[in-house]
């Protein structure tokens, strides 16, 4: 660990710090439709869209109504990517590689995968998708899925604002406004800045680049021989890139256009993007803290929330980074001029980018497990047994550290009111959420909203380990490294985080299949539940404040909010986990390794 | 009978040797399924139990019999201890119930018929709107109301208080309760409730128990309990094919020991005694509430109200001063105020002659030697007064007065009204004594604030809850004795309706309302109050309309309530957080000892030491068994309660039960850990 290592991090969180309030009192702005700078432009593109699709952006919805209109929403734009992708050869537009149709199984993965804003991807980009699928089956999933979460957590601070009302806004209209005055905007500017730094914007065939030096490539043909070839061109993939990495990282998709992701220098060119990319995964999860706040009245709380996530978030990434600064070891003896000096720190660099270095590799893992993001800058299967277990536990814990655009905002309300729930009991009174009491359904439902990952990722992973023919089949190393790479994918998948330990192999029938209905219930299961406690909480009373009802605006708050989210979050999945990561660490530094 | 068996059972100690007995074969006889199954935590650890007793019995190839062995018995104990602690806080009530049976023996009714001939009936056989007959010595046979005569009545067998207390036809104390002693007198009761229904009846099956519903936020625990119930299942159940794959498979006794350690045994045991003894607790301070529910509401109140007298101020106001009018000296003044009060038998009467006596050293005169006629105080004059030779003295208010001297060819002089006002102001209540046509002075009568309200109020304050003051007076009075006795607020010149309303105001503001009250006109409000405590000495309207009765009468006890709704509701969160806090360490006991026989590595996970896999294991069971039985005191007792915010009480339970519930375990599995190795039990 270096110092300079640490500073970059520490100017990541103060950018946050600092943009939070601006950002979140915007979007309460946006949300409660009060007037904005950027009315003038948009207020009549709002009014000619409703009046398109015949909306009346009056009309309240009930819960069930809301999340009717949003289920309905999702399966509609679900079913669009479905026919892009399998139509997209039939386009001769935007499509100068000809690529083919895609597969439907592997077609279908991915609709569910980007509409859940998992972007899961079972398949390298650069050979699978025309620019028209990644332009209008995916970069527009991208807002919609991310606009689809915001609208749900603006929901769920309706319900808990609200007095007395059956309703919680309506679905249309919240997704319209986040989609026009929250996501476009930022990414124009967004995806500007990022073609400054040299991530590239054009519908070019791909280019073609001579080798300085010839590669000779020895494989295994079909009749077993082996063959050798050498190797003097290179293909460079090229295309409109920067418009669809904004909106990857803003709503936090993490989808990437390329195989190689945001490690790849046409993504993520220079140490600046990479800052803007990380920074963008947390602006609008960060400012959500803030538009609590302001919608609910104590923005105090929105602050104490904002507290929790921050610690939450620094325990993991100095985990992750003090992992990774020390070296391998197994490696030791080696002389790997591993001198921890200056600017060149010496520790685990496998599978980093060498223009990103240690310190942001860490940052990046930390902060696109914190939310739902999914986008990697370096690979996760090579992190060191602990830094894989933070980002491993950072989606256990459902990614509520910031999290996925709104998905992370409602998560954490829900982990919020298990909070008030369990300790508010200790103040003497039946606890109370801001003014709300909190009641046996509001509990049944939390509950069901937490009971969904245990029994996916757990059920779907222990079948997997036992299954020789399509389970640990797919791994690319056994032990306990292993574990954690069927662990991983189920994880990442409920999470919707789409991030993968790349050593497991799955795209076979059982992980598409399995990891498709995880995807699905990790978003829609949950969001019912969750939907239900909002509808449950808008109806009721709110007792005034009192020196007598549970504070949610102290430190203390913060503190207890953390221990509740680590100790229900970590009992869960600690069994599972020791036998992963955890004893890999500890045979690691004792000498043995797993191939 | 015995006249003060509720008064006993109030002393009973927690762990009276009878209530253990019995508590024991009860914790037996709850091992029934069929009842284990409302409990969904102790129903797995019960399922559980079965499965190792079965294993362990059916012939196969395990070894560690004295392991396995001892898990077992383990886990029956922790069912056993759960149960224990249920039956325990059962006891209690079931011990004063049946205290409560002996009252309710059968006993000879005389029934009056419509021509007032008297029939002598079986007290059971009695039904609603029977008249009966009672005189001094007879038992009260059914619950009703006095419409005819006066009587005084020994109540003790339900209220444990043995001094007898007045029941008169009409007003506010005409219920009688069936199972009660007249004493002296005759009355004629309407009986209001039939055999089976009566008070005791309800009584008797409030205190047993045999009608407890979950209150709703037992429900919502139970919930969450049996929540995180299925997700230590699942975190168990599929720990085994993690475990096969690593290579490192478990028997199911680890498996058992491990999810039983997991899930909220602690919680999940005791949560049934918290409810059950914070209903007993309110029975110790002789309140009947109807339901749980109620006793929950009690800890959720935000606004209290309070009426005046009685609550607040002591019963009567007491002289306190004599204000002469100009001219007149106050020897004068306490003379005349002394004679015109010598035969007025009110306590404001009386504290007119002690305060001239302790002034002015006036001792009280023998009325019949001077020859003197009384005027009592009536509506229509509203003064009193005396007429004796030469002298004509009245008291009374100013108004009336005022009249009394114009009638007599004078005027009350300004500088009195103005004295009158000033008493009036300071929230006092001042009567004028005149003499032969000539205002005296003024009598300031004052209501006293009984003693320690004020720091009362504070600590109620503290809580978050707003007390108000309900009373007759005039808004002038009623701001200055509010201001002295230190409520938030008062309704001052209040008529039942404005009570009614401003209950539902406070109601939409989405507060909970508690109040007392004992008479007819109050039973609306006290139906609407979220927590209506009606008083045992009022009508049979109210103590129907409320929610809880007082069997002591005592105004003043509804912060007592609301105390221990307080207390009730802490303790399950208390509890609840320890024992979610509890399982940080057993996973540090049980995951090393499952794994580390394969993975010599996984000791360092070991951070207790503890000596060997099986004495880790066990040590984590017999912990989680010890414990319920440890915290059963607490359980019965209730946390410790103080009047304090609730940011202060929530600082200080998560340092002891949450923080508390962390270090525990470690401290008690290394101890218990200590204790197997030394013992060789593994």
């Amino acid at each position: 660990m270096t110092s300079n290592g640490w500073l970059q991090i520490a100017v990541f969180f103060v950018l946050v710090l600092l943009a939070a309030k601006p950002m979140g009192l915007y979007m309460a702005r946006v949300y409660e439709r009060k007037k904005t700078w950027l009315d003038p432009v948009l207020g009549p593109m709002e009014r000619l869209l409703y009046r398109i699709a015949g909306v009346d952006a009056d009309a309240e919805m009930k819960w069930t109504e809301y999340g009717a209109a949003m289920l309905a929403f999702s399966l509609a734009t679900l079913l669009l990517t479905y026919a892009v992708e399998r139509l997209q050869h039939a386009v001769p537009l935007w499509n100068p590689q000809h690529l083919a149709a895609v597969e439907p199984y592997l077609a279908w993965n991915t609709a569910v995968s980007f509409t859940t804003n998992t972007n899961w991807q079972s398949y390298v980009p650069e050979t699978t998708m025309s620019y028209l699928t990644q332009m209008f089956g995916l970069a527009t999933h991208n807002f919609w899925s991310a606009a689809t979460g915001m609208a749900l957590a603006i929901a769920f601070i309706r319900g808990i604002a609200r007095r007395e009302s059956k309703t919680l806004g309506n679905f249309w209209v919240d997704l319209t406004r986040g989609t026009l005055w929250i996501l476009l905007p930022i990414c124009v500017v967004y995806a500007l800045a990022l073609v400054s730094q040299g991530v590239v914007q054009n519908l070019k065939p791909y280019d073609t680049a001579t080798l300085v030096e010839p590669q000779s490539v020895t494989a295994t043909g079909a009749d077993g021989k082996p063959t050798t070839a050498t190797v003097t061109t290179q293909t460079i993939a090229q295309g409109p890139v920067a418009s669809q990495e904004a909106i990857k990282m803003l709503g936090t998709n993490g989808g990437g256009f390329f195989n190689a992701n945001s490690a790849h220098p046409f993504e993520n060119p220079t140490p600046l993007s990479n800052l803007m990319q990380m920074f963008s995964i947390f602006l609008i999860p960060a400012g959500l803290c803030i538009t609590l706040g302001k919608m609910t009245g104590s923005p105090k709380h929105g602050w104490a929330v904002f507290a929790a996530m921050s610690v939450l978030w620094f325990a993991g990434v100095a985990t992750c980074y003090w992992a990774e600064a020390q070296p391998n070891p197994l490696l030791h003896g080696v002389d790997q001029h591993a001198s921890t000096a200056g600017i060149s720190p010496g520790g685990n660099m496998e599978g980093k980018e060498v223009r990103f270095g240690i310190a942001n590799s860490a940052l990046f893992a930390t902060v696109t497990t914190d939310a739902s993001c999914g986008a990697v800058n370096a690979m996760h299967d090579s992190l060191m047994p602990l830094g894989g277990l933070v980002a491993l536990s950072n989606i256990h814990l459902g990614e509520i550290v910031f999290g996925g655009v709104g998905a992370g905002m409602y998560g954490m309300l829900v982990f919020v009111i298990l909070t008030v729930f369990i300790a508010g009991l200790m103040v003497g009174r039946t606890p109370e959420y801001m003014g709300k009491k909190v009641e046996a359904f509001d509990v049944q439902m939390s509950m069901l909203y937490f009971l969904i990952f245990p029994v996916v990722i757990l059920g779907f992973s222990a079948i997997a380990v036992l299954s020789p023919s399509f389970g640990t089949s797919s791994l690319s190393n056994h032990g306990p490294h292993g574990l954690t790479q069927i662990l991983y994918a189920y994880t990442s998948a409920a999470g919707n985080n789409g991030s993968a330990f790349a050593g497991l192999n799955a795209n076979t029938h059982w992980y598409n299949a399995t990891l498709a209905v995880t995807m699905l219930a990790g978003r829609f299961l949950m969001i019912v539940p969750m939907l239900a406690v909002a509808g449950n909480l808008a109806i009721k009373k709110i007792a005034p404040p009192s020196l007598g009802t549970f504070p949610v605006t102290s430190p203390l708050f913060a503190v207890l909010l953390t221990g509740v989210i680590v100790i229900v979050g970590a009992l869960t999945f600690f069994p599972a986990l020791s036998l992963g990561p955890i004893l890999e660490h500890l045979l690691l530094r004792a000498g043995t390794s797993f191939s | 009978m015995s006249a003060t068996h509720t008064a006993t059972a109030k002393k009973k100690n927690l762990f009276d040797a009878a209530i253990v007995r019995r508590a024991a074969v009860d914790s037996l006889k709850k091992l029934n399924p069929a009842l284990m199954a409302k409990n969904p935590v102790m129903f797995v650890v019960e399922a559980g139990s079965v499965v190792t007793t079965a294993l362990l019995v059916l012939p196969h190839g395990a070894t560690h019999f004295a392991f396995n062995l001892q898990i077992t018995l383990w886990l029956w104990f922790t069912v056993l201890f759960a149960n224990f602690a249920e039956a325990m806080a059962e006891g209690r009530g079931k011990a004063q119930a049946d205290a409560l049976r002996k009252a309710k023996s059968e006993t000879t009714a005389y029934r009056l018929g419509s021509n007032g001939e008297v029939e002598e009936v079986v007290s059971s056989r009695l039904r609603v709107n029977d008249k009966v007959q009672v005189v001094a010595g007879q038992m009260v046979p059914g619950d009703g109301e006095v419409i005819e005569g006066v009587a005084s009545v020994d109540e003790s067998a339900i209220t444990g208080e043995s001094a007898p207390v007045i029941r008169e036809a009409g007003g506010d104390r005409s219920a009688v309760t069936g199972g009660t002693r007249v004493l002296s007198d005759r009355i004629v009761v309407r009986i209001t409730a039939n055999p089976g229904e009566t008070f005791l009846d309800r009584m008797i099956a409030l205190v047993e128990g045999a009608e407890r519903k979950k209150t709703p936020n037992e429900i919502a625990l139970n919930i969450l309990l049996a929540g995180l119930t299925i997700i230590f299942l699942l975190a168990v159940v599929t720990l085994e094919p993690f475990a096969v794959y690593s290579g490192a498979p478990q028997t199911v006794f680890v498996l058992i020991s491990l999810l039983v350690c997991l899930i909220p045994t602690t919680i999940g045991g005791l949560l049934s005694a918290i409810g059950i003894a914070g209903m007993d607790r309110l029975v110790q301070h002789n309140v009947l509430a109807v339901s749980g529910r109620a006793v929950e509401a009690a800890g959720d109140v935000n606004t209290l109200l309070l009426d005046k007298t009685g609550t607040i101020t002591l019963g009567n106001r007491q002289a306190t001063e004599f204000l002469t009018a100009a001219g007149v000296t106050s020897e004068e003044l306490a003379d005349a105020a002394q004679l015109s009060s010598l035969p007025d038998e009110t306590p404001e009467g009386r504290s007119i002659v002690v305060l001239a006596k302790e002034q002015y050293g006036l001792r009280g005169r023998d009325l019949a030697d001077l020859n003197v006629e009384y005027i009592p105080f009536s509506a229509l004059t509203r003064m009193s007064g005396v007429d004796m030779e030469g002298r004509s003295i009245r008291k009374g208010a100013a108004e009336a007065i005022a009249n009394y001297l114009k009638e007599n060819g004078s005027v009350l002089p300004d500088e009195v009204r103005a004295t009158v006002d000033q008493v009036a102001r300071s929230g006092g209540t001042p009567l004028v004594v005149a003499e032969n046509g000539r205002a005296l002075g003024v009598i300031h009568l004052k209501d006293i604030v009984k003693g320690g309200m004020r720091e009362r109020f504070e600590q109620l304050r503290a809580m978050g809850i707003k007390t108000i003051m309900i009373t007759g007076d005039n808004p002038l009075t009623a701001a200055a004795i509010a201001r002295e006795a230190g409520v938030d607020d008062f309704l001052a010149e209040a008529k039942p309706k404005d009570k009614m309303d401003l209950i539902k105001r406070e109601q939409a503001q989405g507060k909970l309302v508690a109040m007392t009250g004992d008479g007819t006109n109050d039973a609306p409000a006290l139906a609407q109050a979220d927590v209506g405590v009606a008083m045992n000495s009022g009508t049979q309207a109210a103590k129907e309309a409320g929610n809880m009765v007082d069997l002591d009468s005592n105004p003043t006890k509804l912060i007592e309530i609301v105390g221990i709704g307080k207390q009730l509701l802490m303790t399950r969160g208390a509890l609840t957080t320890f024992s979610i806090a509890n399982d940080v360490a057993k996973y540090f006991a049980i995951i090393p000892a499952m794994f580390a026989g394969v993975f010599p590595v996984l000791a360092a996970v070991n951070i207790m030491h503890l000596r060997t896999p099986q004495s880790a294991i066990l040590s984590a069971v017999i912990f989680n068994a010890l414990i319920i039985v440890a915290l059963i005191p607490l359980a019965l007792r209730g946390v410790k309660y103080m009047p304090m915010s609730a940011a202060a009480l929530l600082r200080r339970n998560l340092w002891i039960y949450g923080l508390g519930g962390i270090v525990a375990p470690f401290i008690g599995i290394k101890l218990i850990d200590m204790l197997i190795a030394s013992a060789h039990l593994v």
